[in-house]
């Protein structure tokens, strides 16, 4: 299920500064699963110890907040779009 | 002569140089500007503050900036009056109205933010600036940008109200409304943001923006003669204002321009878009987000970036928070209208109605001094009141059309449209 996957500033230095990069899975899990495995020392950045989303990451599918889906194991498509987006911003 | 030392994460404790950054490389935590207060406690007293004119750089030591200010020469210092007619009605002593309805030159609290925004945005070298807007820092960033020579691009949520529209546009900024809500805007601009590298005044220049809405707590408590409330109550949307206002509560602390004074700070989110009150409430500090529908657009936000720093405010104060619905906003609305001549928008109506079940509830006593905080104008928010105020009478220019709804007119009883 290959999927791409919009990567923040902060996380560049994961990625060799791309700000966009594929990986698969089956769940957006998965996919930060796929992640660290082409891009050791992401999914650390994006889950705390007990495997849950940090609190300020925010993940969306398509535009939509993981959060209002199924959280991680929101499924994921084939050409989906998955945005990392760090939280803290904004203020009407 | 600065003040200021660094950024700094708020979670994990990271050092940054001042440049327009915002998010901690490590942790994604918020940076915030640290300060060296030795030497602030140092340099500023009521004394030098007090001679100095009426606006929001009184306070400059406490404020991110370098050099002479940008941007805002007018902007804060805005009235803090003593509500006897709304306090008697609702049995307070010492009611105080903060009173950010008449801030210069946009009015709203956001001139607060928007004038160190921009200052910092000129430093920095920017040429255009940009926000995610409900409206109210919209209006601001067009007009503070107009008069220091920025370009502005404003984002919207489609649906705000038309003062905000018109009132963004009119000063040259070029407006962006976005088929969604205000969190899918600021989803987007961060984005944008990140892609594009322009001065979000409330994304990439937001550790600076944000230290703006100290100058609100700084004038509450100067203007009460240098101490603190004992009860504050503000509005929470995105979550700035609250934090800060704690946050400049400690500083004057801190400096030495007030001495003690415990001060519990209550959060007002209007039941449409109360997701931090659903935590508050829950006892947990893991804010569930929502989609926000309520009149009070101004704080229609459904995923506030500081939600978390508003709840540990309000906790370690010993503070609470309740949510308003539609009609208590419009009739809280109406009240503070009716009995202090201040025409607020929804997030007043919102933040006042809180206020009186706070009352209700026994947290604010009769004797205890109370501020309510209203940061936004009804004048740019007609729609939200215009089903719910009385319709004009309609009559033809002849004396006796006047005499015959005389009578009606001493108690306020509607009556008599179109007597002949």
């Amino acid at each position: 299920m290959p999927v791409r996957v919009r990567v923040p500033t902060p996380l560049r230095r994961f990625t060799g500064g791309t700000d966009e990069v594929a990986a698969a899975g089956e769940s957006v899990r998965a996919v930060i699963d796929d992640l660290e495995k082409r891009h050791p020392g992401m999914r650390e950045r994006l889950l705390d110890d007990n495997g849950e989303l940090r609190r300020f990451v925010n993940i969306y599918l398509n535009g939509d907040d993981i959060r209002f889906l199924n959280q991680l194991n929101s499924q994921v498509k084939d050409g989906d779009d998955i945005s990392i987006v760090p939280a803290i911003a904004g203020g009407e | 002569m600065s003040y200021v030392t660094n950024l700094k994460c708020r979670e994990c404790g990271q050092e940054y140089p001042i440049k327009p950054l915002h998010v901690c490389e490590d942790c994604f935590g918020p940076l915030e500007v640290n300060y060296d207060y030795a030497k602030i406690r140092a340099a500023v007293s009521r004394a030098t503050i007090a001679a100095r004119p009426h606006n929001l750089w009184r306070y400059r030591e406490l404020l991110p900036v370098d050099g002479e200010p940008e941007a805002g020469p007018f902007s804060g210092f805005t009235p803090l009056l003593q509500a006897r007619r709304l306090g008697a009605e609702l049995g307070l002593k010492k009611l105080y109205i903060k009173d950010d309805t008449v801030n210069h030159p946009t009015l709203s609290y956001k001139d607060r933010v928007v004038s160190v925004a921009i200052t910092k945005a000129r430093d920095f070298g920017f040429t255009t600036v940009s926000c995610a807007s409900t409206g109210n820092l919209a209006t601001a960033v067009a007009a503070h940008a107009a008069r220091a020579g920025l370009k502005s691009v404003i984002f919207m949520p489609e649906g705000v109200e038309a003062g905000k529209i018109v009132g963004s546009s009119i000063y040259g900024a070029r407006v962006i409304t976005i088929r969604g809500n205000y969190d899918d805007v600021n989803r987007l601009c961060s984005e944008i943001a990140d892609k594009y590298g322009w001065a979000f005044v409330n994304i990439n220049l937001r550790p600076y923006y944000t230290e703006g809405a100290k100058t609100f707590g700084f004038e509450v408590a100067e203007q009460l003669g240098w101490k603190l409330p004992n009860h504050i109550v503000l509005p929470t949307a995105g979550g700035t204002i609250l934090p800060k206002v704690a946050k400049a509560f400690k500083e004057f602390k801190e400096v030495g321009l007030v001495h003690g004074g415990e001060f519990k700070i209550h959060c007002a989110q209007a039941a449409g878009a109360a997701p931090v009150i659903h935590a508050l409430h829950k006892g947990t500090d893991l804010i569930t987000p929502v989609k926000p529908d309520t009149i009070a657009k101004s704080i229609a936000i459904g995923n506030p970036a500081d939600g978390f720093y508003v709840l540990r405010a309000v906790r370690e104060s010993g503070g609470w928070g309740e949510m308003a619905s539609d009609p208590e906003i419009i009739d809280a609305i109406k009240l503070l209208a009716r009995t202090e001549g201040i025409f607020a928008e929804p997030a007043g109506g919102t933040t006042l109605a809180v206020a009186i079940k706070l009352i209700a509830a026994g947290r604010i006593k009769a004797d205890e001094s109370v501020v309510v905080s209203i940061t936004g104008n009804g004048y740019k928010t007609l729609e939200a009141v215009a089903q719910s105020i009385e319709a004009p009478l309609v009559i033809e220019a002849r004396l006796k059309d006047f005499d015959a709804i005389y009578e009606s007119l001493g108690d306020g009883k509607r009556s008599l449209k179109g007597a002949a």
